[in-house]
């Protein structure tokens, strides 16, 4: 069984500044005198997200929309492990991956080579399946001879082809998303899509948080708006999207 | 709490490879554009020894043939000791990128600065084996010692690493302090003079608290087949063994909030 559950989950965010992050005022605030710096522990505090109680079951493909900062990529965040709720439970079966990020550890003094090693052990893909898999990877990618230099001479277009190819390699059962990724010029792109949708496909969960109407109704079945951190409508994806872009 | 902190460990141990990967990966990009590499550090560190060796062998009145392998395995192991401290401030600081997409054990950076820091020793440890051989210096099947000496050494140095790692995180006036200790660590512990210099002195018996003054000293004597004093090895495993349950409960305690505090 694959899932994802969250029971009340409120996420608050620290906004450190030079006073809270020092210990040295730490240390001497019980013996200042001055009454601005005795406010109780003076950290400023986001709420990112308040009570959300969500239940993600094999099947779901699901969409998240919301305007800027109302808590989106720390839903995700929270979903994918990162951020443990500050108050309430996170259930979860099933391995999941991010493509929020794909080029996740890239050492730009590293070579192409080095760095499908690199990344891909972050990604908690062993040594051994790497070796078996890395001229798919490298013709994946297409780069060619360039795979032995050193990344910083690639283009940007070049790292993600590189990125992209690496963090695809594997099967997740669940599988987050913050934007559709373009990568690569036409052709690749083409690849790009039909590998994503074959990921797509046989994940068993999927989540993307997009502001694009058309990508939330071709790949969702369920969509969440979230408006301040909080969960405003879920339910199908024609429904909410109907209302949110009016 | 404790336990919290413990299974990070194992979960991070058991992604040796990866440690390993990336540890290789920060020499590597720190020492690409040379030709020599890491031995760099390696040159630099021989001219320091020759340099301070005949200075202060001059102004002690201590024979050359003494007082060199002294200073160069003294030299060595604490360059090992700051560097794997001084670093362990920055050990979540620099991999945010990857923790706040990848959730990892956050024991694999620790081991990872640890390990780097091994691998750079290395390098530096080949100044010994000359400077012997050139001294005419015999060693001894004590110098097997230094196995034990060496896993007790690194199990004394993660506790510290971890405490300081996690600090540093959440406080970011914390490596600045860190450095400016470290020098003061630096001369007050017998590197560049030798403990007998000042054995007479009362302050020597305060001085004998520093556990970097035994660590130094059971790394030191397998290789310069001095006495080994088993009191410095109870010193360091109580200290160990009490610093390691301190740093996995604080450890434990503010794991989840890594994420926040970068």
């Amino acid at each position: 069984m694959t899932y994802i559950r969250l029971k009340n989950v409120s996420v608050d965010i620290p906004i450190f500044n030079a006073n809270t992050r020092s210990l040295k005022k730490k240390l001497l605030r019980p013996l200042s005198l001055s009454k601005i710096s005795q406010d109780k522990k003076g950290i400023q505090i986001i709420q990112a997200l308040k009570n959300i109680n969500l239940n993600l079951t094999e099947g779901d493909r699901i969409g998240i929309i919301g305007a800027n900062g109302s808590g989106k990529s720390t839903l995700l965040r929270v979903l994918n492990g990162i951020y443990a709720p500050t108050s309430g439970q996170i259930l979860s079966e099933g391995n999941i991956a991010s493509l929020i990020d794909i080029s996740l550890g890239m050492n730009s003094e590293a070579t192409g080579v080095e760095n499908i090693y690199i990344q891909g052990q972050l990604l908690g893909i062993s040594k051994n399946i790497i070796k078996e898999n890395i001229d798919k990877i490298i013709d994946f990618s297409e780069l060619n001879e360039f795979i032995e230099l050193p990344i910083r001479t690639y283009s940007t277009g070049m790292c993600l082809r590189l990125g992209f190819s690496v963090s695809t390699l594997l099967q997740p059962e669940i599988l987050i998303m913050d934007e559709w990724l373009s990568v690569g010029d036409a052709n690749f792109s083409k690849k790009v899509n039909s590998r994503l949708s074959n990921l797509l496909e046989k994940t068993k969960i999927f989540v993307l948080a997009s502001h694009s109407k058309d990508l939330i109704i071709n790949n969702c079945n369920r969509v969440l708006w979230i408006e301040n951190g909080s969960i405003r409508l879920d339910n199908t994806s024609k429904e909410v999207c109907e209302q949110y872009f009016l | 709490m404790l336990k919290t902190g413990f299974l990070d460990l194992i979960k991070a141990l058991k992604l040796i490879n990866l440690v390993n990967t990336l540890a290789l990966q920060d020499i590597q990009s720190r020492y690409r554009r040379s030709a020599l590499g890491p031995f760099w550090i390696t040159i630099s560190m021989a001219v320091m020894i020759a340099c301070v060796g005949v200075i202060f062998g001059t102004v002690y009145k201590i024979p050359i043939q003494s007082f060199l392998p002294f200073l160069a395995t003294g030299l060595i192991f604490w360059f090992f000791f700051s560097s794997v401290i001084s670093e362990s401030c920055s050990a979540f600081i620099e991999a945010e990128r990857i923790i706040k997409q990848q959730p990892l054990p956050f024991f694999v950076y620790i081991l990872r600065v640890v390990l780097r820091n091994i691998y750079i020793m290395a390098h530096n440890i080949l100044i010994i084996p000359v400077l012997f051989i050139f001294l005419k210096k015999t060693i001894s099947l004590q110098i097997l010692i230094i196995i034990p000496s060496f896993i007790l050494v690194i199990l004394f140095l993660i506790w510290i690493v971890l405490l300081l790692a996690l600090l540093s995180a959440r406080f970011r006036d914390l490596p600045n302090t860190v450095s400016s200790l470290l020098q003061v660590i630096f001369y007050t512990t017998p590197i560049l003079w030798t403990a007998d210099l000042l054995s007479e002195l009362f302050i020597f018996n305060l001085l004998k608290l520093n556990p970097f003054y035994h660590l130094l000293e059971i790394l030191r004597s397998p290789l310069l087949g001095t006495s080994i004093h088993l009191k410095s090895y109870l010193y360091l495993i109580v200290l160990t063994f009490f610093g390691w349950i301190f740093s996995l409960i604080f450890y434990g305690k503010y794991l989840k909030r890594i994420a926040y505090w970068l």
